[in-house]
């Protein structure tokens, strides 16, 4: 891509334009922002400045900073991971046992819970210095957004197509070309998309990641979240208001900064024969094109990118061995690998059962598991509910293709903004009107991830096919008949990956949903997420544990049984095409 | 035969490739002790039909397969793995979609670290060579499909390589398209206006190696072996319509129908053959109800005679041969020799009403095909009267790969739902006796 954007920049006139201007302006108010906010970053703990939150606003745009630069952070090591793991899975058909279902594992932990121990590991790792917390919280971010970047990629290596594939090898791509050249721009757009969806998933853990406190240790990162935990806190309902809007304009600038040119830039890599028939637009990626100093600029490093893929990198020769003694070593090795990674597996089995087992005793377990199902109960009676309404919703509005193309925008963004952010409010009207918190607290678990519900069908229904609406119009297929014999059916694919995100994301939200504050006020329900919520909040490690595992059981055992079914069945029976 | 008196630029010695069973093992074979020469000057065709093996052929000279056994040397060297002398253009163009037109011909040469200063005008003079000036900057999806081929052979052509493999570069093309690459082709290489010093190309359009070829390698399929080998000396430009060229394209057909010996009492019982590992094709029971309708009816009046047939319904020989070979299999026609006869069942058949077709092809099917007798005599068998489609798929995996067990499976289903000789519900993947109300 960069050659051809060189390329057309050479022939005009080099003066710069209107659009280089802004363009500029832009940028460098992003590289004053970065340098302004990671200043804060390693100051020492004691630092009067480092850990007070103050409520005035004035302070805000600079919270929100440093909770987006957080935010970016993250986002590069999800990167790196991405590229290191899952090409690695990818590559060797030994590490791919053990490393795929390890990261099926890691996706169903509640990264939440964990927050604890990570905080503790990392401020021991720098001791006296913000860097340590700093560290912690981008590392729970991280956790919240590597593990589905780190899928995709993997799944489009495997899908590379076989003659794209001969084709680099017939022209003796070395590996490293071969990655850059072939892999990773094929891997592109899928990979852009789940940075996108992880990212709008990160906010939710940065604003529950910048505060927290574990035991008698209370760290507040200067962010939006802490600032809102400080409202909390101090019952200032103006603080979170003005939170709210601040959220909001960052989410928004994010949505029209990034998310838009990143899926439009990574339309380009779609391997398809012709050009579809929609264009993702984006006026920053048009503002570029129509740039000329700027172009140019980025044209160095593009080049310079360009080199290092192709650098050969090759390997030193392996070893060739006749195809008779490679099968022998293949066995072998392959012995090695499951004895390594059994003998590691039952160490760790044995690590936590005596951590827990030490300190808990047989009520605690029972006590964890019946909470685990009540919350199970929980997420799956307002997924039914969510789906209740948003699937006609969905429906409707996806039919009617201008106003589909309004609303789509509307939901990506609501599924971006953190709704953690909105839980005051909440417990505010909850405590005014002594609501049932068990019924109504339930409500958070589903406010921020129901929009993958309707987003899903949304986007499912606009590409229900124009011909199969008109037959079931000539046919006159009405009312019931028209909702359960065309469109759900229709729309049932889309549905299902919209309910497993948000069913996902649910149980994280439990976590911080089930047990909310109000100054000195507390709301309550019953749930493993309060479990683990108050666990941590009197440094309670085993049943930390505990109400961790119990709960990743049981969303591995929900996605293996009924999750995937449904998928599977979806894919086979009611996938158009 | 070879001409003795230049040196080949490439051997192949002996060369056999296998399949690998579900299971793993080593099933049927692909290849079956291949030899051939390429010398300096010729266009070779290795033409045959599906399951001839001729793709895995051309990969194994390429060097992106291993043979089983045997060995490829080029210019007297063993081939280990894919090296500079050769490049491929494929069925598809296999263009990258990210790259521009120009970028996609540099980049074989910049992966061999041709400084960039040499490799643009080597590429922007392949270009050009091709007709594609002016399209440089053009990304694959805003190029037509004859256009995305161009862009194939000229990032073949860019790296100077002394064989050309090309792997049906002509099949995914309209006629008319494919017709122009074609005659741009041959005129390059009769003016030597490209460096190349032989061309082996893949093919199953009999018309279209007459037309290109020295030299014609028949394969024969089930596994593919070098049936025979012809010699086309008809001089450039050659002419379709010329009785040589009709001869030729006749005496091509007569051999790749001819009734193959009984299959040796193997395992991979060659098609159409006996026993439950018969690999069954892909033919859509409308496919077969059509043929032989037409094949009834004037002009052909139950007998046709294959390059005109296959002319007037514009299929090629990998369409046409699965059809007529499965109506043999069901002894309903007769395919041999070039020519294709209706049996007395095949002629009642395209007389009858809907009912009746489907009672005397389930009649047919139980008859003939092994697998559907034996599906059936499970189920017959069976107070349930039911069975799950798995166990035919791993009985089927003895003998075949996965891919063709289940492709076989896939058309048995359709074949006895179509006869009515069973019912098969896909959701839960059996088989049963029961009719759907």
């Amino acid at each position: 891509m960069s050659r051809f954007v060189a390329l057309a920049a050479r022939g005009r006139s080099a003066l710069p334009n209107i659009f280089d201007l802004i363009a500029f302006a832009l940028i460098f108010g992003a590289f004053v922002a970065i340098v302004h906010g990671s200043r804060g970053m390693t100051l020492p703990l004691h630092a009067p400045q480092a850990t007070a939150i103050s409520l005035d606003y004035s302070n805000l745009p600079y919270y929100a900073l440093r909770t987006t630069l957080r935010m970016f952070a993250a986002m590069i090591a999800s990167l790196v991971f991405t590229f290191i793991y899952a090409t690695w899975a990818a590559k060797s058909r030994r590490a791919e046992k053990f490393l795929i279902p390890m990261l099926d594992v890691l996706q169903s932990v509640p990264i939440l819970g964990f927050l604890s121990f990570t905080v503790t590991f990392f401020l021991g790792l720098f001791p006296g210095s913000t860097l340590g917390a700093e560290c912690a919280a981008i590392f729970a971010i991280f956790t919240s957004q590597a593990w589905n970047m780190a899928f995709s990629f993997y799944q489009s290596l495997h899908t590379v197509p076989k003659e794209l594939d001969e084709v680099a090898d017939s022209f003796l791509l070395s590996p490293w070309q071969k990655f850059w050249q072939l892999e990773t721009p094929y891997a592109m757009p899928g990979l852009i998309w789940n940075m996108m969806v992880s990212m709008s998933g990160g906010w939710f853990f940065v604003v529950a990641s910048e505060a927290i406190s574990v035991g008698n240790t209370t760290v507040s990162l200067p962010g939006v979240g802490s600032y809102l935990a400080m409202a909390i806190d101090q019952k200032r309902i103006d603080a979170v208001i003005a939170a709210i809007v601040m959220m909001l304009v960052v989410i928004i600038a994010y949505d029209q900064l990034l998310f838009r040119p990143l899926v439009a830039f990574g339309s380009r890599f779609r391997f398809e024969l012709s050009a579809s028939q929609e264009e993702e637009r984006s006026w920053v990626i048009l503002l570029f094109r129509r740039t000329k100093w700027l172009r140019a600029v980025t044209g160095v490093p593009a080049r310079l990118f360009q080199d290092v893929a192709l650098w050969r990198l090759d390997l030193p020769i392996r070893a060739n061995l006749s195809p008779a003694a490679n099968e022998w070593k293949e066995r072998v090795l392959d012995l090695v690998a499951v004895m390594i990674g059994g003998t590691i597996g039952i160490y760790a089995l044995w690590l936590l059962s005596h951590f827990v087992v030490k300190s808990l005793t047989f009520g605690d377990i029972e006590q964890a598991l019946g909470l685990t199902f009540l919350t199970l109960l929980r997420v799956l009676a307002l997924i039914l509910l969510a789906s209740l309404v948003w699937v006609p919703v969905g429906i409707l509005v996806g039919l009617n293709p201008r106003l589909a193309e309004r609303v789509q925008p509307l939901t990506q963004f609501l599924a971006a903004f953190p709704a953690n952010v909105l839980f005051p409010i909440a417990v505010v009207l909850i405590v005014r009107w002594a609501l049932n918190p068990d019924i109504w607290l339930s409500f958070l678990i589903i406010f921020g991830t129901q929009w993958y519900i309707l987003f899903n069908v949304i986007g499912g229904a606009s590409t229900f096919p124009n011909d199969l609406r008109e037959a079931a119009a000539t046919f006159h297929v009405r009312g019931w008949d028209w909702w359960t014999k065309v469109m759900l059916p229709a729309v049932f694919p889309y549905y299902v990956t919209g309910a497993l995100t948000a069913s996902g994301g649910s149980w994280n939200a439990a976590i911080v949903a089930e047990y909310v504050k109000w100054g000195k006020d507390t709301v309550t329900a019953h749930g493993i997420g309060s479990y683990i919520a108050k666990a941590t909040e009197a440094g309670d490690y085993p049943r930390i544990v505990l109400g961790v595992a119990m709960m990743s059981i049981f969303v591995i055992l929900l996605n293996r049984t009924f999750w995937r079914p449904l998928a599977r069945f979806a894919e086979r029976r009611l996938q158009l095409t | 035969m070879l001409d003795t008196r230049t040196k080949p630029i490439l051997e192949v010695k002996n060369v056999s490739q296998s399949y690998r069973t579900g299971s793993g093992e080593a099933g049927a074979q692909v290849l079956d002790n291949v030899s051939l020469r390429l010398t300096e000057g010729e266009i070779v065709g290795l033409l045959g039909r599906s399951g001839s093996g001729k793709s895995s052929l051309l990969r194994i000279i390429s060097g992106l397969a291993k043979p089983t056994e045997g060995e490829v040397l080029f210019r007297e060297e063993a081939v280990t793995g894919p090296y500079d002398s050769i490049s491929m253009v494929f069925q598809s163009a296999a263009l990258f979609p990210w790259l521009s037109v120009l970028a996609n011909v540099e980049l074989g040469l910049r992966a061999k670290k041709v400084p960039e200063a040499e490799a643009r005008p080597r590429a922007l003079k392949a270009i050009d060579v091709i007709g594609l000036d002016g399209f440089e900057s053009a990304f694959p999806k805003e190029l037509s499909g004859g256009m995305r081929q161009r862009v194939g052979f000229a990032r073949a052509l860019v790296v100077d390589p002394t064989i050309l493999l090309m792997d049906e570069p002509f099949s995914a093309l309209d006629v008319l398209t494919a017709e122009t690459l074609r005659t741009d082709l041959l005129d390059l290489w009769v003016e030597g206006r490209i460096p190349i010093k032989s061309i082996l190309m893949v093919t199953h359009n009999i018309e279209e190696a007459v037309l290109m070829c020295n030299r014609i390698l028949v394969l024969s399929s089930n596994p593919g072996r070098i049936a025979e080998e012809i010699h086309v000396t008809l001089p450039y430009p050659r002419n379709r319509l010329a009785p040589e060229f009709r001869q030729l394209v006749d005496r091509i057909y007569a051999l790749m129908t001819r009734r193959q010996a009984p299959a040796a009492p193997g395992r991979e019982g060659t098609f159409p053959g006996l026993g439950l590992g018969m690999a069954l094709p892909e033919v859509s029971t409308n496919t077969m109800a059509g043929l032989m309708e037409t094949l009834a009816a004037p002009p052909y009046n139950g007998h046709a005679d294959l390059p005109p047939l296959a002319d007037s319904l514009q299929m090629a020989i990998d369409d046409l041969f699965p059809v007529g070979e499965t109506l043999q299999l069901l002894r309903f026609a007769e395919f041999a020799e070039g020519d294709i006869k209706l049996t007395p069942a095949g002629m009642r058949f395209a007389e009858m009403d809907v009912d009746a077709r489907k009672k005397l092809f389930g009649d047919h099917l139980l008859a003939y095909v092994p697998l559907a007798a034996r599906i059936r005599n499970v189920l017959d068998e069976r107070p349930t009267h039911w069975a799950r489609a798995a166990r035919f798929l791993e009985e089927l995996e003895d003998y075949l790969s996965e891919d063709y067990a289940e492709r076989t499976l896939k058309s048995i289903i359709t074949w006895g739902r179509y006869g009515e000789i069973f019912a098969y519900d896909e959701t839960s993947e059996t088989f049963s006796l029961e009719n759907p109300a």
